[in-house]
């Protein structure tokens, strides 16, 4: 399930900024623990951000991506009100789903 | 010395040195890097401050002779006291101290006399550097600024004191008193900005902006852990934002109070356009005159004004018809003897130094030797700090962080807890003796030597060289990074990459550190010792700088 | 190129998360992986970030691309164990400029990989890692 991400969503004119802050270890798998032993790997592999079910942007996510990962850019067709979704999905099959609004 | 031929020291004029009549509309007073120092110090400047890449024989990076004859400044004068190390015995014994907020507040006072409007501007480094600053956690300095009359500020060592101790005070000291600008400070989550970028004054009917620019890298110099949240960096582009948006609110002035560091000023100004001047800081440099940038939007002035509150930097822009005329600038020494001391300042400065005058009076140790800190590699007191620190922690090696910062002592005087705390005085001073290896040893001395010496001046960070006890090296700067550093040896012997070595320091920027405050250690060796001998400097030998005007032998 | 808002998530990226892009070890692995074979340093591709990392957990770093239809950006840092950290199809509508965050373990060369009318198109800069500590 995943803790809840932070999203931010704001319309000049007919463009949408949108910036995410998600909430996720993102473990490498190549760090070593207090006793020596390796961390497994715990990272998101894809995110899907959706406006109004279109969606605006794909991403494809490797471990080296940081700690609580930060994502903005810019999409056009949006206005205030609209819904703007973000889902990932990490490696170990686990997911989240949260929306943000368009101010 | 060939100046010491050149006979007497030339009698000093008051009158002279601070007759600076006004000039234009537009007045901005600067000063920067005080480091706390509330009362007169000796004050010693470099004798080796190289330039690399472009910088090479190009201010700030001429010393002593070189200095005089690119600024035409008159051997012997009290001017070539207050910025060059030459003859510095002798002139210190002859001008006296320099620097003092009491002194400091008497020319401001004056300069604002004749100067209608003029706005104070504080460059930061001005809440670190002293015993008080630390023990009051910054509120001796908050107050002075106060009294002092100071408009706007920005920052680079108050972030040691924490984010929360910084909001603080401006917030609720400076409230609707001092503006804190700051256009390249955002938070960690969604980058927003933390503090105003920029404020607006209107001076005898000319809108002048004024920018603040903290130092880019302070989570990088100083902890990081005391300003989680908070993201700096140089931000070139937000600049040009911000200072096209000033000129469409109407600026006619736009001047950044940077503490960027002079190198980086130079090259901010080469790359952005629209800003009339820039008044930096960070790298102490006294300029005597700025250094006029051509960039796509015009000229743009650089100006660097020394540390220690023992300059004043004045600047007179003639704004009419929407557009600036010309301008004259002037980097007032502040001597404090030929300023009397000003009785508000002075009193401010009694009531907070009173409950620590025992403290700060302790008598630790005489010194044989002149003492101070600037230089590249090395200086006298740093040299200290490292031979206590290797003999009371039973160190091969001792290592000291290049800061700018420290006053000076003259030959034969006592060392005070105070002129000790000066060197010392950090939120994050703890001694450390750490095992590393031979190859960790010449890993931090090539990344700092990086800091110093990258011919790209957006990679420099402004301090110096740290200072190595025990072991001696060789250093090319105008290698690449990992190539720089050569010849590293113990007792004659090459440091062995793969062998073990018992390292002194203090001051880690890593969180966790809980080794016994610096000042009690060199404190104690001060204190068994009595009397310290002249120290000998250990400086690595230089290859490659044969002609370079940012090096003399003193 | 893509289609967007008719199709379901997966259909958009080009390709599943594939290992073997995400294992490999340069950009010229990477572009191997892609099914790319040659590559152009362009100046319509802009990658930013600091000059210096205040932490190597956390390096801001942004791609932007000003060549005509951009379909597809990537994020590689050179010196991690393994180049690529991000990648990030771009649908009709949205523009070809994102901001994100990498960790990265030394100073090293980070890359924008950008395809854009079915040519791959390359932009480096240079981000150091330091220890710290120093100061004027
Ligand atoms: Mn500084
Ligand atoms: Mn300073």
């Amino acid at each position: 399930m995943g803790d809840p991400m932070r999203i931010r969503a704001a319309a000049a004119g007919d463009t949408v900024e949108v910036k995410i802050l998600m909430r996720h270890d993102m473990e490498t798998g190549q760090r070593k623990d207090a006793a020596g032993k390796v961390i497994p790997a715990h990272h998101i592999k894809t995110l899907v951000v959706k406006c109004k079910d279109k969606v605006v942007l794909d991403a494809q996510f490797g471990p080296s991506v940081s700690k609580d990962p930060f994502l903005s850019f810019k999409f056009k067709g949006g206005a205030k009100g609209d819904k703007v979704s973000v889902t990932w999905t990490d490696n170990t099959g686990d997911s989240r789903t949260d929306e943000g609004v368009v101010s | 010395m060939l100046l010491d031929a050149k006979g007497a020291l030339a009698a000093p004029s008051a009158g002279a040195l601070y007759d600076v009549p006004r000039y234009g509309n537009v007045h901005l007073l600067h000063f920067t890097d005080c480091h706390a120092q509330l009362t007169p110090v000796y004050f010693r400047e470099p004798n080796v401050n190289l330039g690399v890449g472009q910088a090479v024989g190009r201010m700030p990076h001429l010393v002593g002779e070189q200095l005089l004859r690119h600024t035409g400044m008159k051997p012997g004068s009290p001017e070539a006291h207050a910025f060059t190390y030459l003859n510095f015995e002798q002139a210190a014994a002859t001008y006296g101290k320099v620097g003092g907020f009491a002194h400091l507040s008497t020319l401001v006072k004056r300069m604002r006399a004749s100067r209608p409007g003029a706005v104070l501007l504080d460059g930061g480094d001005t809440w670190q550097g002293s015993a008080t600053a630390l023990w009051t956690n910054g509120q001796d300095m908050v107050d002075a600024c106060l009294e002092l009359g100071v408009d706007v500020m920005t920052a680079h060592w108050e972030m040691t004191l924490g984010d929360k101790r910084v909001k603080e005070i401006v917030e609720r000291d400076f409230k609707g008193k001092v503006d804190f600008v700051a256009q390249n400070i955002q938070t960690t989550d969604f980058g927003d900005p933390v503090f105003k970028p920029y404020v607006m004054k209107e001076m005898n009917g000319v809108q002048v902006a004024i920018i603040g620019q903290a130092f880019p890298y302070t989570p990088i110099a100083n902890p990081r852990y005391m300003v989680p949240e908070w993201s700096f960096g140089i931000q070139e582009e937000n600049m040009q934002k911000m200072v096209d948006e000033c000129r469409a609110k109407g600026a006619k002035v736009v001047v950044v109070l940077s503490h960027n560091g002079m190198d980086v000023d130079l090259k901010m100004a080469s790359r952005v356009r629209g800003i009339d001047a820039i008044m930096g800081g960070h790298t102490h440099d006294g300029m005597p005159a700025p250094v006029i940038v051509s960039n796509g939007g015009g000229k743009t002035l650089v100006t660097n004004a020394g540390s220690n509150s023992k300059f004043l930097g004045v600047l007179d822009f003639d704004v009419r018809d929407g557009a600036i005329q010309g301008f004259r600038y002037k980097l007032l020494p502040v001597f404090s003897n030929f300023l009397p001391a000003d009785r508000d300042m002075t009193a401010l400065v009694k009531k907070i130094r009173a409950p620590y005058e025992a403290r700060l009076n302790e008598k630790l140790a005489m010194t044989q030797g002149t003492l101070y800190r600037r230089g590249n590699f090395n200086g006298t007191f740093d040299q200290l700090i490292v031979d206590a620190l290797m003999d009371v922690k039973g160190a091969d090696l001792a290592f000291s962080p290049g800061f700018r910062w420290g006053t000076s002592l003259l030959p034969d005087s006592p060392i005070l807890m105070e002129h000790l705390m000066d060197q010392t005085a950090t939120t994050y001073s703890y001694s450390t003796l750490t095992e590393m290896t031979g190859a960790t040893i010449k890993n931090i001395m090539e990344d700092v030597a990086d800091n110093l010496f990258n011919p790209d001046p957006y990679y420099q960070q402004g301090g110096d060289m740290v200072r190595v006890g025990g072991m001696s090296y060789a250093i090319e700067p105008n290698a690449r990074m990992g190539a720089r550093i050569q010849d590293m040896r113990l007792n004659g012997k090459l440091i062995d990459a793969d062998k073990t070595y018992k390292v002194a320091g203090w001051a880690p920027v890593a969180e966790g550190a809980t080794g016994e405050p610096v000042w009690e250690v060199v404190g104690k060796w001060l204190r068994d010792k009595k009397t310290v001998a002249p120290r000998k400097l250990n400086t690595p030998r230089l290859i490659g700088m044969d002609g370079n005007p940012g090096i003399a032998l003193s | 190129a893509f289609t967007a808002g008719l199709l379901k998530p997966s259909d958009v990226f080009a390709a599943e998360w594939s290992q073997k892009v995400f294992d490999a070890k340069s950009l010229e692995d990477v572009l191997k992986a892609l099914g790319g074979d040659k590559f152009a340093v362009s100046p319509d591709v802009i990658v930013s970030g600091p000059d210096i990392a205040e932490n190597g957990a956390v390096v801001p770093v942004s791609v932007a691309s000003k060549a005509p239809n951009t379909e597809y950006m990537a994020i590689l840092v050179d010196k991690n164990p393994s180049a690529m950290s991000a990648a990030f199809a771009i649908p009709a509508g949205t523009e070809p400029a994102i901001s994100t965050r990498v960790k990265m373990g030394a100073t090293s060369n980070v890359h924008a990989l950008v395809k854009a009318d079915g040519k791959w198109l390359v932009a480096s800069k240079e981000i150091k890692v330091t220890l710290g500590g120093c100061g004027g």
